[in-house]
């Protein structure tokens, strides 16, 4: 018996915190804060749509949108949520090489979607359209400029879970903090769906 | 023996959830979502589409895509309705802000002054 009894602080650590409807709260307050990010990007998709066609002078969206450059990025960040929900997946069976992997690899489709992004508001602003250029430049480049900071952030907690992995901080017990991050990597994938079709591919 | 249960402890699930996908299922749903993006950059190229059944066409799909990955790889289909709740209000009140948007633009128009 004597083996099977546990620091009381250290057992805590293990324990997660859940609400009286005996959900985990962390799990509640990430829906929480998604559903407040829901109103950020439904505002700034909202101005984009409805300032669209009021612009009075160019570059306008035809002009300088590349659509397969821009649907490769999206195809690279909708493998992305592939490869993270198979790393909580790993996580889940205590694999952690597997997680390791995907992890890493869905760390760096996020990279690649944010050099694509960097990339075209270069070639963007080469053609003349910068953020105070007209409508279409201001709610453009604000609204998938958020967007791609959400990405970096993404990443930057990719990362993090890999670092924390290595050292062996990362074990089967702490699985719900990969679905957190993955919650919220999804999250940031399914607003690129919505940009890529009502920004990209809906004619004005 | 109490002791031991305490410290293997797992988050308890409430009856409305459900056992996750398998890899495997992730998997086809990945393809299923690539599959509807080539679709859809297909269509756009397509001019004999009128414009307004290319835009319904691309935003029945781009819904389907977004279903597809917040049910599937956010396990909002399997986890409890109480996510679910919370994240269709979100959506419905960033809708309630496109309207008013919309609404604002139509009465203050410059074409109706």
């Amino acid at each position: 018996m004597a083996a099977t009894v546990h620091d009381p602080v250290e057992a805590d650590d293990d324990v997660l915190h859940h609400s009286a409807t005996g959900l985990s709260n962390e799990k509640i307050a990430m829906w929480a804060f998604l559903a407040s990010d829901c109103l950020l990007f439904g505002a700034l998709i909202s101005t984009y749509i409805l300032y669209r066609g009021r612009s009075v002078v160019g570059p306008y969206p035809h002009g300088v949108y590349d659509i397969p450059y821009t649907s490769v990025s999206s195809f690279v960040l909708l493998m992305s949520s592939l490869t993270m929900v198979l790393a909580l997946s790993a996580i889940q069976r205590n694999d952690q090489r597997r997680l390791r992997i995907w992890l890493l690899t869905t760390a760096l489709l996020g990279t690649v979607f944010i050099g694509g992004q960097v990339y075209e508001f270069t070639s963007f602003v080469r053609m003349g359209l910068k953020i105070h250029t007209n409508l279409f430049g201001s709610s453009f480049f604000v609204l998938t400029g958020f967007h791609g900071t959400h990405v970096f952030i993404g990443v930057l907690m990719l990362m993090s879970l890999f670092s924390l992995s290595l050292k062996g901080k990362l074990p089967q017990e702490k699985a719900q903090t990969v679905e957190l991050v993955g919650l919220y990597w999804h999250f940031v994938d399914v607003i690129w769906i919505l940009i890529f079709t009502l920004v990209y591919l809906i004619p004005s | 023996m109490t002791d031991t249960a305490t410290s293997h402890e797992v988050e308890p699930h409430t009856h409305d959830e459900r056992a996750h996908p398998s890899d495997a299922q992730y998997v086809a749903v990945a393809l299923v979502l690539g599959a509807i993006t080539a679709v859809e950059v297909g269509v756009y190229y397509i001019t004999a589409i009128p414009k307004h059944l290319l835009t319904t066409m691309l935003i029945v799909m781009s819904a389907v895509k977004f279903s597809a990955v917040v049910l599937w790889f956010m396990h909002l289909r399997f986890d409890s309705r109480l996510f679910r709740r919370l994240f269709v209000t979100g959506l419905v009140l960033a809708f309630a802000v496109f309207l008013i948007f919309l609404s604002s633009l139509h009465f203050y128009s410059p074409s109706r002054h």
